[in-house]
């Protein structure tokens, strides 16, 4: 397919944004400067300001004498690319593909996108007429590369469609800096009488390299289409991507749902059609006064059941704050993994920790309280009790060592040691009785001691001799002493669990 | 034609409400009852009722971990054939390694950590909607009447099993729970009076049972069931001298 480029061109991009937020500027000669060696220049200038002779690149000084009235504001250096930026992803909803072009242009990859405008004519002329409705200068061509458009957009004089094919005429009439080119190779050329572009297309290239270097013919190339030109897109273009524009905006929940039922309706055959499954996924609505509302969802396993996916994004549906109403709906799936062939065999018969239904219930939760508040645990090698388990990665993570069944361990465990005090005859007998919680237990039975020692590669620390006791009503602990009997330290006894 | 008796008569509507009750024949679990012992003989089908919500009252660590051990035996039964047991609580205190000393693939136990008591009864009621679960065990504080009929409503299209632990409960108001437990320890006995501690002894109430026999038994979990222990008071204090 043919591509197609679209360029525009903010001609007073930051004047324009100053005049949108302070409206009596708007009659008035205005620039904004930046000190530089001593002196304030004019880095931008109003319509007004411009048409009574003040150019970019004077000094403040000499624009002051030719307007008396002239008003002047500090300039920002970050202010083009932030605006620029804001734009951009405004823009999104005519093409998917837009990258922002400092200092004052943007361009977009608009191939297959004005038909939905009715043709190109009409293309340009809504985006001409939302970006003056802002209150913004703007050019805006289009070509079949981005060289063409961006020199049309800013030289041309004529018509800003540049049918098929036809760069090379629409070129011609231009003055070398429509290029893009750097300012001494203009001058090099202005000197040598080359004025137009038309003066040296047809030149042959060597003399052409020899003479200005190779930038001026890859710039050539690029706005011809012989050479491959790529923008550089805001976001980056996922590639599963459904859009939904809406024709006009929409405010109520069921709308949303409506909508959102549509995209992942598209999105789940597409999956389907591929062997994919989804497992992240971004529902983004583009509001009307431009801003974006996003919710996301997780899954533990691949699916495209849209049912499921429709639930967990119903949760958080609330959350979008549809103002205005929101005028593009899209659905990225950010994350795809190859649905697993023996899903579909036996939706039904699949057991345990494979259960649809199970990843499904979790997806839920997840989705509701956060994925971090569920856990699963596997055997890990260690024999300190900390330090016998870690969290399963995944939902189907098989286990790479078994669970020991060798030791007693206690059912109930405290997540820390609690200090306790105990009666014990030394050095190495469980204690008689102890007090834990200001109760005292005296001690009927007990079994141990077995000691874990401390994983010294991992941790510094006292080994620990471990106990299970069970005093007279029945209450079975688990104790230890941290470290070897030592006269001159009190207290080493802890409470470490309860038995079942 | 035989005149239908009256207590025919009763004992044909009484069969007729069970099931209305959320309380199904096709639920026995023959292996659970087996290793249950005498304590299935408590309920009316004699058989423990899955797909219902069973309620434990715990106070204090030692009784919640007493009771923890109880559910435990039950669901290494419901878990056997490669199920999947959610277990929602506020401050988790399990130690999954203990668990498969009951019986437990303790990687086949998902746990759920949630703060609020709202969260926790919303995410155990959905887990209970899920079918290919064994079972839910939810730790809470309170269950009131309205939280327990949701839960309860949630088991009868699923048919999951569902444990409520009441840990330290503020009071007990009736609720629509099928039964209500209370787990507590008992000195344990090691065979042939040997020295150190033995299979775990539990003391097992069940206060309340809906068309059942509410009754106590001493129990022991050895070897993967519950032996019924009958050994009055007094031999067990003489033991103990005897022992300690």
């Amino acid at each position: 397919m043919q591509k197609r480029f679209v360029a525009i061109w903010f001609r007073y991009l930051k004047t324009d944004w100053f005049t949108r937020r302070q409206p009596d500027l708007k009659d008035a000669a205005f620039i904004l400067a930046t000190p530089d060696h001593g002196r304030m220049l004019v880095t931008e200038h109003n319509t007004f300001a411009h048409s009574q002779g003040i150019e970019i690149g004077m000094t403040v000084a000499d624009a002051k004498a030719i307007v008396p009235g002239l008003q002047v504001q500090d300039d920002r250096p970050e202010l083009a690319e932030k605006l620029l930026t804001g734009i951009a992803e405004w823009c999104i909803r005519f093409a998917p593909v837009v990258g922002i072009d400092l200092p004052n242009g943007i361009t977009m990859d608009v191939t297959g996108c004005t038909h939905l405008w009715g043709g190109e004519k009409q293309y340009l002329t809504d985006i001409f007429k939302r970006l003056k409705a802002f209150g913004y200068t703007v050019r805006v061509a289009i070509a079949d590369t981005i060289g063409a458009a961006w020199a049309v957009a800013r030289y041309g004089s004529g018509s800003v469609i540049v049918e098929p094919g036809q760069q090379v005429e629409a070129l011609q009439p231009l003055s070398p800096s429509a290029l893009r080119i750097e300012a001494a190779l203009i001058e090099r050329l202005e000197k040598l009488g080359l004025r137009q572009i038309r003066n040296f297309i047809e030149l042959p290239r060597p003399a052409l390299r020899r003479r200005f270097g190779s930038v001026l013919l890859l710039r050539l190339d690029q706005a011809l289409g012989t050479e491959e030109e790529w923008i550089t897109p805001l976001h980056p273009i996922e590639p599963y991507q459904e859009r939904l524009p809406c024709m006009e905006a929409i405010v109520s929940h069921t709308g949303i749902e409506i909508g959102l039922q549509h995209l992942l309706d598209a999105l789940c055959r597409r999956l389907l059609q591929e062997q994919k499954g989804l497992r992240i996924s971004v529902f983004k609505g583009y509001r009307v006064d431009g801003k974006i509302e996003q919710i996301d969802i997780g899954t533990n396993r691949p699916t495209c059941n849209v049912k499921h996916l429709f639930k967990l994004f119903e949760l958080k549906i609330e959350t979008m704050e549809p103002a205005l109403g929101f005028e593009l709906f899209t659905l990225d799936a950010l994350k795809v993994e190859d649905l697993s062939t023996k899903q579909d065999r036996l939706w039904k018969d699949r057991t345990g920790l494979d259960d649809i239904g199970l990843s499904e219930l979790l997806d839920r939760i997840g989705g509701k309280i956060g994925v971090h508040n569920i856990h699963r645990f596997v055997p890990d090698e260690h024999y300190w009790p900390e330090r016998s388990f870690k969290p399963a990665t995944a939902i189907d993570q098989k286990l790479q060592t078994h669970w020991r069944i060798d030791r007693p361990r206690p059912l109930q465990i405290l997540f820390l040691p609690e200090l306790i005090e105990v009666s014990a005859p030394i050095p190495d007998y469980p204690p008689m009785l102890f007090r834990y919680k200001g109760k005292l237990h005296t001690i009927k039975k007990a079994d141990g001691p077995e000691r874990i020692e401390q994983e010294w590669w991992l941790q510094d620390g006292q080994h620990r001799d471990y106990y299970v006791v069970e005093d007279e009503e029945g209450h079975r602990y688990w104790l230890f002493r941290s470290g070897h009997y030592d006269v001159t330290r009190s207290h080493q006894w802890f409470i470490h669990g309860f038995f079942a | 034609m035989l005149k239908e008796t009256r207590t025919d008569i009763m004992h044909r509507l009484q069969k007729e409400i069970l099931p209305l009750q959320g309380i199904r024949a096709a639920l026995n679990d023959t292996v659970l009852d087996d290793a249950l012992g005498p304590i299935k003989h408590a309920f009316q089908t004699a058989s423990f009722p899955l797909g219902a919500i069973h309620e434990f009252i715990a106070t204090g660590s030692e009784d919640a971990a007493a009771t923890g051990g109880f559910v435990g035996g039950l669901l290494s039964c419901l878990m056997r054939n490669n199920g999947v047991a959610i277990w929602v609580s506020a401050c988790r205190t399990i130690f999954p390694p203990a668990l498969k000393l009951l019986g437990i693939a303790p990687d086949k136990m998902i746990f759920i950590d949630l703060k609020k008591e709202n969260q926790i009864l919303w995410a155990m009621e959905e887990a209970l909607k899920c079918n290919g679960l064994s079972a839910v065990i939810g730790e809470m504080q309170d269950l009131s009447f309205t939280a327990s009929r949701r839960l309860q409503l949630a088991v009868e299209q699923s048919q999951v099993t569902g444990f409520v632990v009441r840990r330290n409960p503020r009071k007990l108001e009736a609720n629509a729970c099928v039964t209500r437990w209370k787990i507590t320890s008992l000195p344990s006995e090691a065979a042939d009076a040997l020295p150190g501690v033995g299979f775990p002894r539990w003391k097992v109430e069940l206060l309340k049972v809906r068309n059942g026999k509410p009754a106590i038994w001493e129990v022991e979990w050895a070897a993967g069931h519950f032996e019924h222990v009958a050994i009055s008071k007094a031999i067990v204090v003489e033991l103990q001298k005897k022992v300690g």
